[in-house]
């Protein structure tokens, strides 16, 4: 019994680091990279880690490792993925030709970095910009 | 609130030291126990929260579990078939929720749904701005975050 769940749980797991790694050399921009990169990767680190902590069912300091190093994973993965995304946004990184709406665009205040978050106060050059790939997708 | 919680836990250090097998799965039998014997106990107490608490974060762990597998496949099956499904766009989202560790804990959340990221938060803390993979619905997106993770999410930590 126990093998059958850690055969299924370890393929899942690897299965998905596979995917994501895929998808890192398929997807077209840098954001879907990112997006499909992080979680996956976390997911299928973490069901690897729940496989192992089955797989030793008497030993404690290996549960215990395994679930601090799931804990860790799932509060610092996030954080990075921000902060590159944050990076990647500010430098000027690209979107795909087919991003539906950048709400985001002109937010920034070029001078002390601020981000606001009432959209009437959007840089007034970046709101044409807007308007101009309005009316270019209809 | 603390004081039900650190009881619970030493009525489940008292379980492990009894039956003297140093095991999760025998921590979480006797954390259980000690949830059942200290619900017993204070049904009479003018606060009982702790005991509503409780099943609502097990609950939330699974709707969280849930969302994350089924989002995970959509993005699998996208990757391994040859046509793009996706519209990705940067939305921005009005949160509710006021504290930082409020906001911390529920953009850990959307960051780790696959398909959404946080790109960045606004200085006055008022709006996040997600890039989302499949933005079929804006409107729709907004809502069903609004109802899904972040209300769930304020309904544990308030």
């Amino acid at each position: 019994m126990i093998d059958i769940i850690l055969a299924i749980l370890s393929t899942i797991g690897a299965l998905s680091i596979l995917f994501a790694s895929i998808g890192v050399l398929r997807m077209p921009d840098f954001y879907l990279r990112l997006s499909v990169t992080v979680k996956a990767s976390t997911l299928g680190v973490g069901l690897l880690l729940i496989c192992a902590a089955i797989m030793f069912p008497g030993d404690v300091s290996v549960t215990t490792k395994s679930i601090a190093i799931i804990f860790f994973l799932i509060l610092t993965a996030p954080i990075a993925a921000h902060m590159i995304a944050k990076a990647a946004y500010f430098t000027g990184t690209p979107l795909w030709k087919g991003t539906v709406v950048d709400e985001l665009k002109g937010m920034y205040n070029k001078e002390t970095h601020c981000l606001e978050s009432d959209p009437e106060k959007a840089q007034p050059h970046a709101k044409e910009n807007i308007a101009h790939s309005d009316d270019a997708t209809d | 609130m603390i004081k039900f919680f650190l009881m619970n836990l030493l009525l489940s250090f008292i379980w492990v030291a009894l039956t003297g097998s140093m095991l999760y799965s025998n921590f979480i039998f006797g954390y259980l126990l000690g949830f059942g014997v200290l619900w017993i106990m204070n049904r009479n107490e003018s606060d009982v929260r702790y005991f509503y608490r409780v099943p609502k974060i097990i609950s939330f762990f699974f709707f969280f579990l849930y969302e994350l597998i089924k989002a995970n496949v959509q993005v699998a099956y996208d990757v391994i078939t040859p046509k793009y499904f996706f519209k990705p766009g940067i939305v921005r989202y009005p949160v509710n929720a006021n504290t930082d560790f409020e906001i911390n804990l529920l953009s850990t959340f959307i960051s780790l749904t696959p398909g959404t990221l946080i790109i960045d938060i606004s200085d006055d803390k008022k709006a996040i701005y997600i890039h989302v993979m499949y933005l079929k619905d804006e409107e729709q997106f907004i809502r069903t975050l609004k109802t899904g993770v972040e209300r769930k999410l304020l309904e544990l930590l308030r």
